[in-house]
């Protein structure tokens, strides 16, 4: 069955049919082609497809997509400013070298995103507490924490 | 993909009517458990029936005692302050239970009704006698939550059930509760093996338990306690439970009679770990040998016993940071 849903993507406004079973995931990257939202382990496990939704980071793999409806989402794709400027914690990464292969970087950033919108200065502890559902196989850890905290203080 | 229709009731009736007439339907609120089950194609629903925009399942009101809706998320109760500080098994529970993604979406009444014996909730809410409300097409009723659980995967709902929500009593200032999960890793871990206490103490004799002084404040808490022997602090209450060592999550009722009517003290608390140890029935599994899992019990009955009364002797302390128990 197919039913006709509206959410918010990235602050714009969006209508589209949806099928029952699909998920957010596989609505962000196969239907509407905004690869920026990985799938990684597909379970909940990796947090490489975490995305916000009305402010809260979740993983968008085992979120069905007709939960949409009404909501406001925001992926990867949606932290560039309209003039093309990086969001403080895109650059935070890149400058603190918190990217190796990237695979878990738009993961990492929402989440990362999710939690100073909520808490501009949050403590390492809270950062660890935040990005622990966000799994680098590269282990990149430590810069990440740095890069988080760099953005946090650059505010 | 597997297909099936996904139906959004807005009241518990509305959900409650759809289960009678689908056929092989689910119910589904956060979706952790489900959505995970059909992905590994172990679920294949031909309907889902979802709880998440019922609004009168998603409430918190702790004005007598604690009330909350099924399908409040296990973030809402984490950052409930009033439940962190005289639930304080819960917040235990709920802060390290898998991500904060999952803890954003995942529900309490989710996590009882999917009934892993690693469930985190089950055994905070066996200490703190919750009672499950459920409604169903035979009308309403309230269950304990002691026989709620009845084996893995399997609760005392009967077909087309649902739960509503969940109360737990008002214990009063003299009440300490805790929950400590053995992991491996510190996040995103199932339990080896998971212990809850609760301890209400007995205000007959009038003893002074809470902090007063600074140097109350600093000392470590078995220092804490052989001091408090002179006040013969009585158990008026006590309760533990142990998951992940039966089918089940479980009370341990002989350790509690061992401790109820006596007077705390780091001896009594080794005592109760010990009975507690023999009435587990814990098996050899991917995550800890059975002979583990019960040398554990004795060490964790007896640290969330402690950490249970320093929840009672400095309640203020236990919305900081945790200390090393
Ligand atoms: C990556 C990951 C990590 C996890 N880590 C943990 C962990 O550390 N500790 C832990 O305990 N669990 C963990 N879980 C399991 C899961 O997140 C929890 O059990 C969660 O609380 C389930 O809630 P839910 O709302 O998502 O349930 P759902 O998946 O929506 O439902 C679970 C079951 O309960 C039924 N159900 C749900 N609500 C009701 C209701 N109101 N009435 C009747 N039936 C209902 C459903 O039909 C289904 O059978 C984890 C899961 C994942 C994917």
């Amino acid at each position: 069955m197919k039913r006709e849903i509206g959410f918010t993507l990235n602050g714009e406004a969006v209508r589209l049919e949806v099928e029952d079973q699909w998920t957010l995931l596989y609505l962000l990257r196969e239907v509407l082609e905004m690869t920026g939202t990985k799938e990684g382990c597909g379970y909940g496990e990796c947090g490489a497809c975490t995305v916000i939704i009305d402010g809260k980071a979740i993983n968008s793999c085992l979120y069905p997509a007709m939960e949409a409806e009404g909501r406001a989402i925001t992926t990867i794709e949606g932290l560039v400013s309209k003039d093309g400027e990086l969001h403080p914690l895109q650059t935070a990464f890149i400058n603190e070298g918190a990217v190796q292969c990237g695979f878990c970087t738009p993961g990492m950033i929402m989440s990362a995103k999710a939690l100073l919108d909520a808490n501009d200065k949050p403590t390492e502890e809270e950062i660890k507490d935040a990005v622990a559902g966000n799994l680098c196989r590269c282990t990149g850890y430590v810069k990440i924490i740095d890069a988080i905290k760099s953005a946090a203080g650059g505010r | 993909m597997n297909r099936y229709d996904y139906h959004q009731p807005g009241t518990i009736e509305e959900a409650v009517g759809l289960m009678a007439i689908l056929d092989d339907a689910k119910y589904i609120a956060g979706g952790t458990d489900v959505m995970v089950l059909i992905r590994q194609k172990k679920l294949k629903p031909k309907n889902l029936i979802s709880l998440r925009n019922i609004k009168d399942l998603v409430y918190i009101d702790t004005a007598k005692g604690l009330r909350f809706g099924a399908a409040t998320t296990h973030s809402a109760i984490d950052n409930h302050d009033i439940i962190r500080r005289n639930y304080s098994a819960l917040t235990d529970a709920t802060s390290h239970l898998g991500s904060l993604q999952i803890r954003n979406v995942a529900t309490i009444g989710g996590n009882i009704c999917n009934a892993a014996p690693s469930a985190d909730t089950a055994c905070p809410l066996l200490v703190l006698d919750a009672v499950v409300s459920v409604v169903g097409p035979k009308g309403a009723r309230d269950i304990a939550v002691d026989d709620f659980f009845q084996g893995p995967g399997k609760t005392a709902l009967a077909h087309g059930e649902l739960v509503k929500g969940l109360s737990i009593p008002s214990f009063g200032e003299n009440t300490g509760s805790a929950y400590i999960k053995h992991t491996r890793r510190q996040a995103m871990d199932l339990p080896i093996l998971g212990v809850a206490t609760r301890i209400t103490l007995s205000m007959k004799n009038g003893a002074e338990v809470r902090c007063r002084d600074m140097f109350c404040t600093i000392d470590s808490i078995s220092n804490i306690l052989a001091k408090l022997k002179e006040e013969e602090l009585k158990i008026d209450e006590a309760r533990i439970a142990m998951g992940v060592v039966a089918p089940r999550p479980m009370r341990a009722k002989k350790a509690e009679a061992v401790l109820t009517g006596k007077v705390v003290s780091p001896e009594l608390f080794e005592e109760a770990g010990n009975v507690a140890a023999s009435e587990a029935q814990p098996r050899d599994s991917i995550r800890g040998e059975a002979w583990y899992r019960s040398e554990m019990i004795k060490v964790l009955v007896k640290r969330a016993l402690i950490k249970s009364m320093d929840r009672i002797i400095r309640p203020d302390e236990a919305i900081y940071p945790e200390r090393l128990w």
